[in-house]
């Protein structure tokens, strides 16, 4: 865990402001007071946490389903291990590609190392996508399968509380 | 569907989202927009579930620890299993997918001794197997979801 540079009022920040900013002239005034700083310090502060890689991203966060992209695939392939690192920056570059983890296999039962989330308007599209990258990426030669989602139980950000210790939990 | 201001506002600003202390306000001089025109807008694709939240999307391995687990549950089992997945606040994700492996979930902890005792605890409740699949690398580039 990378968790020397974050101090406690860090902690309080990003457990603020999890939820997202309000929809007024000053979003960070009330947060502002709450941890008894400035609204300058404390978008200085995200600024860092930023630059420091603590927040991957800041801005709008969307619901893809409700944009109309109703479907999505997760796709996962066997790559041999000397390629996967390749392979995947080169699947990440693709726009309808969200998400590209490597993760290890568990075998015999799950041989793949390779995950990466195909976003479309339907199943015949996700396809379409994936058919156009075995091809022109030279792909076919790996064994994949893709696993449609097919009901959504939750789906929500990551959680933060705070301990009393005044340690993060992620949670 | 989408006014081409949303549009416009949905692809610039899910990146490139000013932070500052009046990003609306900055926002709206970028646009040529008022303020209020602004704050209209994206309080109006709030309304329609467009977006989720305005904020910070952290980077969940620097933070602690978190993995995405498979389970193979029998189909009648589904939901009750799902539920009880659900319970637990350090699942933010739980998804059914057609695979045998049909329940997919994220579990996002303090600690990695954390995420295997909740596992565990899982196992133990529902008897079922699961795959524990945690990040090993995130080929991730900031690029933007396309509207």
């Amino acid at each position: 865990m990378t968790m020397d540079t974050i101090d406690t009022i860090d902690q309080e920040l990003i457990y603020a402001i999890q939820d997202g900013l309000p929809l007024v002239s000053h979003p960070y005034q009330t947060i502002a007071t709450q941890l008894g700083l400035t609204e300058q310090q404390v978008v200085t502060r995200l600024n860092r946490l930023k630059q420091q890689g603590f927040i991957k991203r800041f801005g709008i966060v969307v619901h893809h389903k409700e944009l109309g992209y109703k479907a999505n695939g997760m796709v996962v392939w066997d790559i041999p291990d000397q390629q996967v690192d390749n392979i995947g920056q080169m699947l990440a570059n693709f726009p309808y590609i969200t998400l590209c983890y490597r993760r290890p296999r568990r075998l015999p039962l799950w041989p793949y190392n390779l995950f990466c989330m195909i976003h479309g308007k339907n199943q015949a599209q996700v396809l379409n996508y994936l058919e156009q990258l075995k091809q022109q990426e030279n792909l076919s030669q790996f064994h994949c399968q893709i696993l449609f989602s097919q009901r959504r139980f939750k789906q929500r950000g990551a959680r933060f509380s705070l301990k009393k210790t005044n340690e993060m939990q992620y949670v | 569907m989408l006014s081409p201001l949303e549009r416009q506002i949905l692809n610039q600003y899910q990146h490139h989202f000013p932070l500052s202390t009046t990003p609306y306000a900055d926002m709206a001089k970028a646009l040529k927009l008022s303020e209020a025109s602004v704050i209209h807008c994206l309080r109006g694709l709030m309304r329609k579930g467009v977006i989720s939240r305005i904020g910070p999307v952290f980077q969940a391995k620097k933070m602690g620890a978190s993995t995405l687990v498979a389970m193979a549950v029998p189909t009648e089992r589904l939901e009750t299993v799902a539920a009880l997945i659900n319970s637990y606040e350090e699942v933010n994700h739980n998804y059914e997918r057609n695979h045998q492996f049909n329940l997919w979930f994220v579990v996002i902890a303090q600690t990695w001794a954390d995420i295997i005792q909740l596992l565990a605890e899982i196992e133990t409740i529902t008897q079922l197997p699961l795959l524990n699949l945690p990040m090993e690398t995130d080929y991730y580039i900031d690029l933007g979801f396309p509207i």
